[in-house]
């Protein structure tokens, strides 16, 4: 009776694992693809650097202060659809830019077929080997502000080689992010399909968009 | 980039860096310690998108 009920318990947790899992990639594809249309509108329309900052910060507020309030509830699918939108309004002046100059637009492909191969890797690397990779938080974190510290330093300074390093370490860093909010689903640590959204989302614009700038700058369009 | 602008992303930079510090403490202190084959095993496909990024930049190369 005993065997039964761990039986049945291990089976329930698959499946509560299973659930969260399911509903983080489709809720995670449809805001991808609502924020792939927002950063169109961004573009059509002309936004300026101004108006993306505005939107970036809008957005992290609403990741920040929002998101927390709502998390358990349906509205917290309507602040992830907020919060991608933002966040694709905010590429707008950057993918413009790359847009205009000549060969930009296979740039940009390239970098938006190097994000997909390289989360649907990482990801898919997560889920069939089902390793626990959180023994890695402490040192992404820590790796994550001393990026964000070096950015700091860099908006002033804005040193080309301490910029291109930035963007190889957001891209290893975000990588590894990859695997730990991957196996953080599967292994029971994050139980709730719209923090896990909003987390690999963020992985991947981030992935992108460095990317972008590695590129760009690679390719002598930077 | 205006002055401003670079004032107020490093606000948000600085803001980012507050907020994360004490999750990252909290990883650091309590996060789970992996062994050399646990590494090995994060290593690997890290080491293969790093090989896939220097593909892409010599691809776009001119």
């Amino acid at each position: 009776m005993d065997n039964y009920g761990q039986v049945a318990s291990s089976r329930d947790s698959a499946l509560a694992t299973n659930k969260v899992l399911r509903n983080t990639y489709t809720l995670l594809s449809m805001s991808l693809i609502f924020s792939a249309v927002m950063a169109a509108v961004s573009i059509s329309i002309g936004v300026s650097q101004g108006m993306a900052l505005g939107a970036m910060i809008a957005a992290i507020v609403l990741v920040w202060f929002v998101l927390p309030k709502f998390e358990n509830s349906s509205m917290g699918i309507a602040v992830v659809f907020a919060f991608t939108g933002l966040m694709g309004l905010s590429l707008g002046p950057m993918l413009g830019y790359y847009l205009a100059v000549p060969g930009g637009g296979e740039i940009v492909m390239t970098a938006l077929g190097g994000t997909g191969v390289i989360f649907l890797g990482l990801s898919g690397y997560a889920l069939t080997t089902r390793k626990d990779f959180s023994f890695m938080g402490g040192f992404l974190f820590v790796g994550l502000l001393v990026v964000f510290g070096f950015s700091i330093v860099n908006i002033f300074t804005q040193i080309p080689a301490m910029s291109l390093a930035i963007s190889a370490g957001v891209i290893l860093i975000m990588s590894g992010l990859i695997l730990f909010d991957t196996s953080r689903i599967i292994h029971g640590g994050e139980t709730n399909y719209i923090r896990a959204t909003v987390s690999l989302y963020l992985n991947i614009h981030n992935i992108f968009v460095h990317l972008l700038h590695l590129l760009g700058a690679f390719s002598g369009d930077d | 980039m205006d002055t401003w602008m670079k004032i107020a992303s490093a606000a948000i930079m600085g803001f980012m860096v507050w907020r994360l510090w004490p999750v990252a403490n909290h990883w650091m202190k309590n996060g789970p310690k992996g062994s050399k084959k646990d590494w090995q095993g994060a290593i690997l496909p890290l080491l293969a998108m790093v090989g896939f990024v220097i593909l892409l930049i010599l691809m776009v190369r001119k």
